[in-house]
């Protein structure tokens, strides 16, 4: 334990450390070898012109190695990979693909997942554009938000506890320790076991996530209402429209961009939703999605590296369009 | 005009009352569950199961069995034979309403009154738990008479729990193990991200838009295409060596490479939006990219540093699959997000171990949550409006 401690300490200190003697070292020896002081005009100008062409990949190398070796190598290999066999070896074709595309537990992680696309984006941006609304009316808006946007801290997992509590099931006519089974038996129902309820329970998970994320949609939305200028809502109530017609037709529109990156945000999260699922249900009574599938079989009997990552392939294709999307949008706005 | 505007946000008082309970919904909808967990995990263990934690705070009342003393513990009275005794093991921490002799009828007889079971026995058991059964035969037999009861129990909170998690749940040392996972793996990314940002923010060279259109895809590739090849790699560099694969500098390294996109897109973003006049009159005297870095743009970064520190805290803390691919699930390993999900699988319905694991490891997260949440706030609208 006292060594754990220590060797966290030390990296920390080499870590720091060694980034502050790299780049100082580094920056140091592009001036010792083209000087641009002392030395007459025309070299120095030539060694400045070096100096500038190598000091930007100075800074950024240590920032590329790391990108190359932990994203981008591993993203070409699991491509790869996706065409292998189970020890990630021999060429299979599109074995890894055909298999999946058979395979009942696929089907049904895919349809999950169209299920969590559809449901969870829409719902965290309705829900945070409503609260973002009604909070900014009214005095303690403030400490609201504050609460709703509390369960972005939590991790999944204590967040599965957390509602694990929630949906906790007795037998019919016991007490109750789930507060969702008391209200249902409290109005004279009968309390059901709702994380093995095949279909219904997709949407008793979802609700982990939407409880989670709604704090961020609304939190981005809100800061987007106030981005609004005053005067075109005072322009819209001289016109005589109504608070509807004010919110519908002259603040949506206005922060449409807005509501399409929280939307688009929260779908790439969804799309690698994992924990959630892996610890309220593990896949179990059909609620099985691509992230914990692929993790399945990642280790499953000793991993089948071919498949897992074939499963990856489609997590990735699915987050394409956006990131395309996104680079595009950078570019326009003249970020590049 | 202040006529006008005051009607955009509802003019009548039933439409303001209309926002406040609308709010107070949402927010007592998104604060039970997690108020749930903290209240269960101060709760009496036998209470946790015995009401739900909403009556907590009220006396609970449940309907228990017990055992008289046996026959063995008789004396003889007034040519009568008595058992004496209380039936509960600890007198004093709860109340006896009513109590029977048949499972069908658990509360038959009030407490204090004498119930007459037949043949000459009669019982009477009073509130504190002490009883009298007498018999004009000998009893017989040696295992006592049985009896149900209805107690009141009146609510307690206790510390217990988090003594057994954290001393025997193993939740303190996985506590300790998040921790050695999280601060370096936050703090090894900042100064590589920031010199990166520094440089696709304020340097020309060619490949610059390029590498940050890289960057900016490399913000949603999902963990999930990194996973089998680096698990490949850790193995491969493992055999080489003959070192372990799972070790906490391969963690470290492996956060540090899923924060970097995140990191230096946010960074240069902020970078950029610096005054170009600082740069330039610094560059006219004489200072260099290094100088102007580290005495200019570095101590103006200050939040956005801040805002990142907080992402990839609360992401290093919070996270589950990186931790359960790259270490292993041993002791010294197994982080609290693992480890609470462990305790899921082995603990499935001891809800005092589990709300109370669950509010050790979200405790942190909150306390950095609130005192920053400025910083917090301020880095996901950087993040996120500007370039989605």
């Amino acid at each position: 334990m006292g060594a754990q401690i220590f060797s966290a300490v030390l990296a920390i200190v080499l870590g720091v450390g060694g980034c502050v003697v790299y780049f100082y070292g580094a920056n140091k020896l592009v001036d010792i070898i083209f000087p641009s002081r002392g030395v007459s005009g025309a070299a120095a100008i030539d060694n400045l012109r070096r100096q500038g062409l190598i000091r930007p990949w100075l800074f950024i190398g240590p920032a590329l190695l790391i990108l190359t070796i932990y994203l981008i190598y591993p993203v070409v290999n699991t491509v790869i990979t996706s065409f292998q066999n189970k020890a990630g070896e021999g060429f299979v074709g599109v074995a890894n693909y055909q298999w999946a595309l058979g395979d009942r537990e696929f089907q049904n992680s895919i349809f999950n997942n169209l299920l969590w696309l559809l449901v969870v984006p829409a719902a965290c941006t309705f829900l945070g554009l409503i609260i973002a609304v009604l909070t900014d009316k009214i005095w303690w808006g403030t400490i609201a938000k504050s609460l709703i946007f509390l369960p972005l801290a939590i991790s999944f997992v204590g967040a599965s506890v957390i509602w694990k509590f929630v949906y906790e099931y007795k037998g019919d006519g016991q007490v109750q320790i789930g507060i969702l089974n008391a209200i249902v038996q409290g109005f004279g129902g009968a309390p059901q076991v709702w994380i093995s309820m095949p279909f219904w329970n997709n949407f008793f998970l979802m609700v982990i996530l939407i409880w989670i994320q709604t704090g961020f949609a609304m939190v981005i939305l809100s800061s987007a209402l106030r981005g609004i200028p005053e005067e075109t809502l005072e322009a819209a109530v001289i016109d005589g429209a109504n608070p509807f017609q004010i919110f519908w037709k002259i603040m949506i529109p206005q922060i449409w961009g807005t509501i399409m990156v929280v939307w688009t945000t929260i779908t790439i999260l969804v799309l690698k939703v994992f924990d959630i699922v892996l610890t309220m249900t593990n896949g179990q009574w059909n609620s099985q999605v691509l992230a914990n599938l692929m993790f399945d079989w990642m280790f499953r009997g000793g991993g089948d590296f071919g498949r897992g990552a074939a499963i990856a392939v489609v997590i990735m294709l699915a987050v394409l369009p956006i990131m395309i999307w996104n680079i595009r949008q950078a570019n326009k706005e003249g970020g590049l | 005009m202040a006529q006008a505007s005051g009607s955009s946000a509802g003019k009548s008082s039933f439409g303001r009352w209309g926002v406040h309970l609308a709010v107070l919904f949402f927010v007592v909808i998104w604060t039970i569950p997690t108020l749930g967990i903290l209240v269960s995990s101060l709760r009496d263990k036998d209470q946790i199961i015995a009401s739900g934690w909403w009556n907590s705070f009220f006396s609970s009342s449940q309907t228990q069995a017990g055992r008289l003393a046996p026959a063995s513990a008789q004396q003889e009275k007034d040519g009568k034979f008595v058992i004496e005794g209380n039936i509960f093991e600890t007198p004093g921490a709860s109340q006896i309403s009513a109590f029977g002799t048949r499972a069908q009828q658990p509360t038959a007889y009030e407490a204090g009154s004498v119930a007459d079971l037949g043949d000459g026995e009669t019982l009477q058991v009073n509130a504190d738990g002490t009883y009298v059964h007498t018999s004009a035969k000998a009893f017989e037999g040696e295992r006592g008479q049985r009896v149900y009861y209805a107690s009141t129990v009146p609510p307690r909170f206790t510390t217990e729990n988090y003594q057994t998690v954290l001393f025997s749940e193993g939740i303190g040392r996985s506590f300790l193990n998040s921790l050695t996972v999280t601060i370096p793996a936050t703090v090894i990314p900042i100064m590589i991200a920031a010199f990166a940002a520094y440089a696709l923010a304020w340097m020309r060279f060619p490949g610059r838009a390029l590498l940050i259109a890289v960057i900016i895809g490399l913000l949603v590739v999902p963990l999930q295409m990194a996973l089998i090849p680096l698990l490949e790699i850790y193995n491969g560099v493992g055999n080489l060596f003959g070192v372990p694969s799972k070790t906490y500098l391969g963690i470290w390294l492996a956060h540090t490479g899923f924060g970097l996109p995140f990191a230096i897109y946010l960074l240069r973003s902020y970078m950029a939006g610096l005054p170009r006049e600082l740069m330039e009159s610094a560059r006219i005297d004489g200072a260099s990219d290094f100088e102007i870095f580290m005495k200019i743009v570095l101590p103006l970064s200050f939040p956005v540093l801040a805002s990142f520190a907080i992402f990839q805290f609360l992401w290093v803390w919070n996270d589950l699959l990186v931790a359960m691919v790259f270490l292993g699930s041993g002791n010294d390993q197994l982080v609290l997000t693992g480890r609470l999900n462990a305790l899921l699988g082995s603990r499935g319905g001891d809800w005092e171990i589990l709300t109370t694991s669950a509010f050790v490891t979200i405790i942190v997260p909150l306390i950095v949550f609130f005192s920053l949440q400025r910083y917090f706030v301020r880095g996901l609208l950087a993040g996120s409006v500007k370039g989605g």
